[in-house]
């Protein structure tokens, strides 16, 4: 079976600053990866090419099997289509550090949003499963609240809810506790760690070590735009080979 | 209570220990400016109120004109002509606003052309070229299909339309442009990842937030266009203004046709602000309090 994330030396410029330095990696099916470094590191940005919202100047990501963003024509790729870049996007759900919830849409109508304009579901359809979402990640009654009525941890529950409506291949989550209040950490984390055991594959940029410790298969430290150190959380975590891996863990734990 | 205020103050308030005036009723300000200020200006519009009022006005006149068909018939072309080039004007706004924000660049030169172009000249010479554009283009039409004389074409409607809804757009483009920028690009990037194109995601979620930011302004203007329609009396567009000028160039009754004409457009405008009002309740939607979750970076809380 081929794995649900191939990156092949990817590079990412911005201005002067090499984001991504030849990423590679490979991401098998089922996999829980968690993406560990401090900020600036290229680890978010890695995240957001994987899904195209950042375009990469040089190499290849693969997506279930697809090629990301580009068509090869003889020796050359050539860009795709806004039409079908949104297309392989849906083979992927994204989870944002700030929740980024449709603010003009309540929690309901967030998650029927896609189901109903993308994949063209019929409505009451969409609303069944959305309210089976919303069950599974505890906001049932919250389904007529508005985003701005919610506090930070529900509107991510929200969010994650929204992602899953669109049955997601993988799973990204772009730092989803970052900017929550310390007391709302937990309610996101045991959601995202439900869906780690239902076997869903998952990439999570994290500052949560423990989390990381607890749910992930494999940890892989980035620090200036490349992977640094890679490996079961044990290892990485707990004995890192490399001292910059060893100097971060310490600076977050102190 | 040996307690003394150390300031330098009256002698009595020297010598007051704060304890002994702490019980003291407190009086409201005086607002003795205010109370002189309403008066002054109370007592001039009485005075205005009586000088119209015993002035050469036959309020009978403007009375039984009121109501008359041609002004009537002119009230409903105003009305009409608002809608219709402010219609034209928003699809214009919108329509511009998006190419000038487009990744491709003959799109957005022609959009930056048309912005300066008809900002940069004035109206009413903008509607004199439009009703006389059949002095260029005797004919116009496409190869064809079809082919008209210009001055049939040209009525002062269709130039009034035109030079009305273009010159709008010029400026609901800019309206537009900034109300789409006033929406967080993370609303963007959350509709593309779920796998909207940039148009669906400009549709669906933009705008319906930029909605909000755009009623203010819009309406403003909309208020504006019921005024400036009476522009179009100087190409023989048939609005309120004009027929109340027909009504007194013949009977010498101006001021009470003008009073007519000021009664009419107040009562639109009236009526819109009021529209407009309801308006801005629909599309502030899920805008009542924010609940700003700040970015408060915990340092590994389960480690």
């Amino acid at each position: 079976m081929k794995p649900m994330v191939v990156a092949v030396d990817v590079h990412k410029h911005f201005g002067s600053l090499h984001a991504l330095d030849g990423i590679s990696i490979e991401v098998p099916h089922g996999e829980v990866l968690c993406i560990i470094g401090p900020s600036g590191s290229g680890k978010s940005t890695f995240l957001r090419c994987i899904n195209q919202l950042e375009r990469i100047d040089g190499g290849a990501i693969w997506v279930d099997g697809e090629l990301a963003g580009y068509r090869r024509s003889g020796e050359s790729l050539l860009p795709l289509s806004d039409k079908e870049i949104a297309r392989q996007r849906l083979a992927s759900g994204m989870v944002f550090q700030r929740f980024n919830l449709f603010a003009h849409l309540t929690a309901l109508q967030n998650i029927i949003e896609g189901p109903v304009t993308v994949r063209k579901r019929p409505k009451a359809q969409a609303v069944d499963e959305a309210m089976a979402l919303l069950e599974r990640v505890g906001l049932a009654d919250k389904r007529d609240a508005y985003p701005s009525e919610l506090s930070g941890g529900q509107q991510q529950r929200v969010a994650i809810a929204r992602a899953l409506a669109m049955k997601p291949k993988l799973m990204l989550f772009d730092e989803p506790t970052s900017a929550l209040d310390p007391e709302l950490v937990g309610e996101v984390l045991a959601v995202i760690r439900d869906l780690a055991t239902s076997g869903m594959t998952m990439i999570v940029v994290t500052h949560e070590l423990g989390f990381a410790r607890e749910v992930s298969s494999r940890v892989v430290f980035m620090d200036l735009g490349r992977i640094i150190e890679e490996g079961p959380p044990q290892e990485i975590l707990v004995r890192p080979e490399q001292a910059r891996t060893r100097d971060f863990i310490a600076a977050v734990l102190s | 209570m040996d307690v003394k205020v150390a300031t330098a103050g009256t002698d009595d308030a020297a010598h007051t220990s704060p304890y002994s005036i702490a019980h003291l009723r407190h009086v409201p300000q005086r607002h003795y400016g205010r109370w002189l200020a309403a008066t002054l200006i109370l007592l001039a519009f009485a005075a205005i109120v009586k000088a119209f009022a015993e002035g050469q006005i036959a309020w009978s006149v403007v009375a039984q004109f009121f109501t008359v068909p041609a002004i009537l018939t002119g009230l409903a072309n105003t009305v009409l002509m608002t809608v219709c080039a402010m219609l034209l004007g928003i699809l214009l706004g919108v329509l511009f606003a998006v190419m000038v924000m487009s990744p491709n660049p003959v799109l957005k030169a022609v959009s930056v052309f048309y912005i300066w172009f008809f900002r940069g000249t004035p109206l009413i010479l903008q509607l004199l070229i439009w009703f006389n554009l059949a002095l260029v283009f005797p004919t116009i039409g496409i190869p064809g299909l079809f082919e008209a004389r210009t001055v049939d074409v040209m009525t002062p409607f269709v130039a009034t339309f035109l030079g009305l809804g273009i010159n709008q757009g010029a400026y609901t483009a800019e309206v537009v442009r900034a109300s789409i920028l006033s929406v967080d690009a993370g609303q963007t990037e959350a509709a593309k990842s779920i796998g909207m194109t940039r148009l669906t995601a400009l549709r669906r979620i933009v705008l319906p937030q930029a909605m909000r930011v755009i009623i203010p302004p819009v309406g403003n203007e909309v208020i504006s266009m019921v005024k400036l329609t009476s522009i179009a009396s100087v190409i023989q567009y048939s609005e309120i203004l004009r027929n109340a000028q027909t009504i007194y160039y013949a009977n010498a009754r101006v001021i009470e046709l003008l009073i007519v004409a000021a009664i009419w457009y107040l009562v639109v405008v009236t009526v819109l602000t009021i529209g407009q009002h309801f308006l801005e309740k629909h599309f502030s939607k899920g805008h009542g309090e924010r609940s700003a979750q700040r970015a408060t970076a915990p340092a590994a809380g389960g480690a």
